[in-house]
C-alpha cells in the first residue's frame, strides 16, 4: 500500500479539551501543528462533561488553592503526585479566567462573576464544610468549554485532520518518537505524520466496561497505541465509578445535581449518605458515595423490583432552580428514565466513568518512563495531556471537576513545553526508521484477509463483562485472579476478529476492530494491575484489605504507597515512587492520613 | 419492553462497490434494553457490519448522530424506537453529499458555520479576572449557545437546498447570533455586515423546519428575526 508522508512541527492527536487547549498554545506560536481527531472537534467526549471545572476563585465562599490542593491529595488516598497536584490546584483561576476571555458563557452571580457550585469532596478549611468551587455553565460545562475551545482554535487557524484515526506510534532505534501512522476514515488512506513532538490527547477508555457513561468512541486509542509501542501504563487498576449514572442506561446524571442539594435515597426513602459520610454526606467523594450505594444494594435497600438502585431525589427544589441551574439533567432524565425530576426522584446506580491512570507523565506533560535508574525519564519527543495521560493528580481516586481542570491546565502545559523544546532546539526532525508504518499495514492487512475469526461485537462484549464482573466497585481477590486469566484469553480472541466489510470508504467495522485492539490493552493492564495490588486504596478496594485498626480502610501505605507500571509485553509489572513533596520548598506535604469525610 | 423485531428501509450506497444507491430492506431482534433507535441500528450491525454511520456520546450532545427519521430529521440517540411506525425508514441528512450509507460529508455545513467568525471578539486588554456580566445578560445567550452542530436544522432547511454555498443556514445563524448577543463582544457591526448580503441571512424565509427538527429545542427562526431586526434598526 502506499504511504504518503506528511511532516509537521508537532502532530496532536485528539481534540478534546486537552487536545485543542495544547493546540491553542502551538497555532499561537506559529508553529506548524496537525490535530488529529477520529470525530469533529465538538463531538469529543468531553462534550459531555456537565457538573463543572474546579478553581478556587472564590467567588461565592472563600477558598484558596492550598484547600484544593489538600482536598485533591485527599481524595486521591495520597496515590495523586503532590508537585503535578501544586501545579494543577495552583494554575487553575489562570486557565478558567482564560477560557471566560475566549467567550465561555459560564453562568454568573449577581455580581457578575463566574458562578459556582459546591461538588464532591471539595471542602473549605482541610475538610471543615463543603465549598463552592466548581465553575459551572449550567449542567453543560464541558459543552460549553469544547465549543469555547474549538472557536478559539477556529480564530487561531489550527490545522485539523477531522476524521482521521490514528493507528500506531512511530519510535526509532533509540526509542524516541518520531510521529503516527492514521488513516483517513473517509478514503481509507494511511498517512505517516512526522513530527518533532508528538502530542497524544486521546482520552479514555471507559468502554472497556459494559455499563459505562463514556461514549462510543472512548476506546482508549492513545493509551493503546503506547502500550503496544512499549510505554508503559500507569496506575491502571484505578477506575471511577460515578455514583450516579442513570439505572439502564448508563448515561451520566452530573454530581452537580447533589451540589444543587439533591439527595440520594434507598428504598425506605433514608438519605443513607448521613450513615457513611457524616460530614458531607452526598458531596463525599465518589469512590465512597459509589461504594456506599452497592452496599445499600447488597444489603436489600436497593429500590425498583429488583432492587438494584437507589434514587437520586430533587424534589425539594424549586422548578425554577431545576430548570435554570440543571436543564440537561432534567433533558437526560425524561429521555433516558422516562421520569421528570422536578416530580419524581432518578434510579441510578453507579457507572463507570473515568480512567484515573494512563501514559506516564510529568506536571511538563513530558511522558516519563523508568530508564537507567531514573523512574521518570522523559521519553524524547512524546507528550500527553489529559484524560489518557497520568501526572498523576488524581491519584487512586479524582474528584469531580478536577478532570476538566486537568486537561486545561496539562493541556496548556504540554503544549507549553512543546513551543520550549522547539524553539530552544532540543527537539529535531530525526529521520523516519524504514518500517516507520510496517505494523499499522500488518494490522490492516490482517484484517483484510483473516478468514475464520472472531466477530468484533462478540469479543468486545466479552472484555466488557469481564471487566464489569471482575473488576468492578468492589474487588474480590479470587475474581481478580480469574479475571487475569479470562481477559488473556479473551486477549487471545481479539488477534483474530474478521469483518465483512472490505470497503475503503467510511469502513467503521475496521475502525471498530482497531478500537478494539487499544481496548484491549487497557483491560489488560487494569485487571492485571489490580490484581497485583494487595490492598485497598480510593477506588481499588478488596475484600481481602478490609479496614482494621492497623491499616485504616485497608490502606498498606508500607507497602503500597507506590504507582504501578504495566508493560504489555509479557503483561509485567513494575513499580515508582509516589511523589510525596510538593514543588515549591514552602509548601508543605500534605501529610499520610486516615480518609473520611 | 421485551425482545420484539423491528423492521427498516435502509439507504445504502458504498460507492467502493455500489453503482448507485439503493434500499435495503432488514429487520432485527432488539434486546429489552434496546430503547433508542441508535440502540436499534448498533445491533442491526452486529448482523451487518457494513452499515456505516456516525456514533458517538449516545445521549444528545455530540451531535454525531443525525440522521433522516421517516422522513423528519433527527438524532437517533434521542428518538425512541418504539414510537416509530415501520419499516423505520432510514436515509441520510438531505442536501448534503452522501460519502456512504448514512454518513454525509459536511464540509459546506461547517463553512458556513465558519463563516460567521464563530469565536468571541474583544480587543480591550485581557483584565486580570473574568470580564463581569450580569446573570440578565447571560440569560441573553440562553437558547443559543446550547447548539450541538448535528446539522438537524440546516439540511431541513430548502433555503439552504438551494443555496448551501451562499445562504450561511439556521446552524451558522443561531452561532452568529449567540456572540452579537454576548455583551463581552465588541463585533456587532463587523458581525452585521458580514450578513448584509441577498442570501447570507435573507434567504431565510422563515419556514421553521429548523425549529421543528432541533434536538435541543432551539429556535434558530427567532436568532435570524433578531439578526434581522437588528439590520433593520442599524439602517434607520
Amino acid at each position: 500500500m502506499n504511504v504518503a508522508k506528511r511532516t509537521f512541527d508537532a502532530v496532536i492527536v485528539g481534540a478534546g479539551g486537552a487536545g485543542l487547549r495544547a493546540a491553542l498554545q502551538l497555532s499561537e506560536s506559529g508553529l506548524k501543528t496537525a490535530v488529529l481527531s477520529k470525530v469533529f472537534p465538538t463531538r469529543s467526549h468531553t462534550v459531555a462533561a456537565q457538573g463543572g471545572v474546579a478553581a478556587s476563585l472564590g467567588n461565592s465562599t472563600e477558598d484558596n488553592w492550598h484547600w484544593h490542593m489538600y482536598d485533591t491529595v485527599k481524595g486521591s488516598d495520597w496515590l495523586g503526585d503532590q508537585d503535578a497536584i501544586e501545579f494543577m490546584c495552583k494554575k487553575a483561576n489562570e486557565v478558567v479566567i482564560e477560557l471566560e476571555h475566549y467567550g465561555m458563557p459560564f453562568d454568573r452571580t449577581d455580581n457578575g462573576k463566574i458562578y459556582q457550585r459546591p461538588f464532591g469532596g471539595h471542602s473549605m478549611n482541610y475538610g471543615q464544610a463543603p465549598v463552592m468551587r466548581s465553575c459551572a455553565a449550567a449542567d453543560r460545562t464541558g459543552h460549553a468549554m469544547l465549543h469555547a475551545l474549538y472557536q478559539r482554535n477556529v480564530r487561531a487557524n489550527t490545522q485539523f485532520f477531522v476524521e482521521w484515526m490514528a493507528l500506531d506510534l512511530i519510535r526509532d532505534a533509540d526509542g524516541d518518537v518520531v510521529g503516527v501512522t492514521a488513516m483517513e476514515m473517509e478514503t481509507g488512506e494511511i498517512s505517516i505524520f512526522h513530527a518533532k513532538a508528538t502530542v497524544f490527547a486521546t482520552g479514555g477508555s471507559g468502554r472497556i466496561y459494559y455499563s459505562s457513561t463514556n461514549a462510543f468512541i472512548n476506546t482508549g486509542d492513545g493509551v493503546g497505541m503506547a502500550a503496544r509501542a512499549g510505554i508503559p501504563l500507569e496506575d491502571m487498576e484505578f477506575w471511577q465509578f460515578h455514583p450516579t449514572g442513570v439505572a439502564g442506561a448508563g448515561v451520566l446524571i452530573t454530581e452537580g445535581v447533589r451540589g444543587e442539594g439533591g439527595i440520594l435515597r434507598n428504598s425506605s426513602g433514608e438519605r443513607f449518605m448521613e450513615r457513611y459520610a457524616p460530614n458531607l454526606k452526598d458531596l463525599a467523594s465518589r469512590d465512597v458515595v459509589s461504594r456506599s450505594m452497592v452496599t445499600e444494594i447488597n444489603e436489600g435497600r436497593g429500590c425498583g423490583p429488583d432492587k438494584d438502585h437507589v434514587m437520586l431525589d430533587i424534589t425539594h427544589l424549586s422548578p425554577e432552580t431545576i430548570m435554570k441551574r440543571l436543564p440537561g439533567i432534567r433533558e437526560i432524565s425524561l429521555q433516558f428514565a422516562g421520569v421528570d425530576p422536578i416530580k419524581a426522584p432518578i434510579p441510578v446506580v453507579p457507572t463507570c466513568h473515568y480512567q484515573m491512570g494512563g501514559i506516564p507523565t510529568n506536571y511538563k506533560g513530558q511522558v516519563v518512563v523508568p530508564k537507567d535508574g531514573n523512574p521518570n525519564s522523559p521519553v524524547v519527543g512524546f507528550y500527553a495531556a489529559g484524560e489518557c495521560a497520568c501526572a498523576s493528580v488524581h491519584g487512586a481516586n479524582r474528584l469531580g471537576t478536577n478532570s476538566l481542570l486537568d486537561l486545561l491546565v496539562f493541556g496548556k502545559s504540554a503544549g507549553e513545553t512543546v513551543v520550549e523544546d522547539l524553539q530552544s532546539g532540543n527537539l529535531r526532525l530525526k529521520p523516519l526508521p524504514a518500517d516507520a508504518a510496517d505494523v499499522s499495514l500488518a494490522r490492516l492487512n490482517r484484517l483484510e484477509t483473516q478468514k475464520d475469526g472472531t466477530q468484533v461485537h462478540d469479543v468486545r462484549l466479552a472484555m466488557q463483562r469481564t471487566m464489569q464482573k471482575h473488576a468492578g466497585v468492589f474487588r474480590f481477590a479470587d475474581l481478580l485472579k480469574e479475571g487475569v486469566e479470562k481477559i488473556v484469553e479473551v486477549a487471545e480472541e481479539a488477534k483474530s476478529t474478521q469483518i465483512t466489510d472490505k470497503s475503503k470508504v467510511w469502513n467503521t467495522a475496521m475502525t471498530e476492530a482497531l478500537e478494539l485492539d487499544n481496548l484491549i490493552e487497557v483491560a489488560k493492564a487494569t485487571m492485571i494491575s489490580a490484581e497485583a495490588r494487595k490492598e485497598s486504596r480510593g477506588a481499588h478496594v478488596r475484600d481481602d484489605a478490609p479496614d482494621t485498626a492497623e491499616r485504616p480502610n485497608g490502606r498498606d501505605d508500607d507497602n503500597w504507597l507506590k504507582h504501578t507500571l504495566w508493560y504489555s509485553e509479557g503483561n509485567r509489572l513494575d513499580y515508582k515512587p509516589v511523589n510525596l513533596q510538593p514543588m515549591s520548598p514552602d509548601v508543605e506535604p500534605i501529610a499520610l492520613a486516615k480518609r473520611t469525610y | 419492553m421485551t425482545k420484539r423485531t423491528v423492521h427498516f428501509k435502509i439507504y445504502r450506497y458504498d460507492p467502493d462497490k455500489d453503482e448507485k444507491p439503493y434500499m435495503q430492506d432488514i429487520s432485527v431482534e432488539l434486546e429489552a434494553s434496546d430503547k433508542k433507535l441508535l440502540d436499534a441500528i448498533v445491533r442491526l450491525k452486529t448482523k451487518d457490519d457494513t452499515l456505516s454511520f456516525r456514533r458517538s456520546c449516545r445521549e444528545g450532545v455530540c451531535g454525531s448522530d443525525a440522521m433522516n427519521i421517516n422522513g423528519k430529521n433527527g438524532l437517533a440517540c434521542l428518538t425512541d424506537v418504539d414510537s416509530l411506525a415501520q419499516p423505520i425508514t432510514l436515509r441520510p441528512l438531505p442536501g448534503l453529499p452522501v460519502i456512504r450509507d448514512l454518513i454525509v460529508d459536511m464540509t459546506q455545513f461547517f463553512k458556513q458555520y465558519h463563516s460567521i467568525k464563530p469565536y468571541l471578539v474583544n480587543n480591550d486588554p485581557a483584565p486580570e479576572r473574568e470580564r463581569l456580566q450580569t446573570p440578565e445578560d447571560r440569560e441573553e445567550l440562553n437558547g443559543l449557545y446550547e447548539c450541538i452542530l448535528c446539522a438537524c436544522c440546516s439540511t431541513s432547511c430548502p433555503s439552504f437546498w438551494w443555496n448551501p454555498d451562499k445562504f450561511v443556514g439556521p446552524a451558522g445563524l443561531l452561532a452568529a447570533y449567540r456572540f452579537i448577543a454576548d455583551t463581552r463582544d465588541q463585533d456587532t457591526n463587523a458581525r452585521l455586515d458580514n450578513l448584509e448580503d441577498p442570501y447570507r441571512l435573507f434567504r431565510c424565509h422563515t419556514i421553521m423546519n429548523c425549529v421543528d427538527v432541533c434536538p435541543k429545542g432551539l429556535n434558530p427562526t427567532r436568532a435570524i428575526g433578531k439578526i434581522k431586526d437588528m439590520m433593520v434598526r442599524r439602517a434607520v
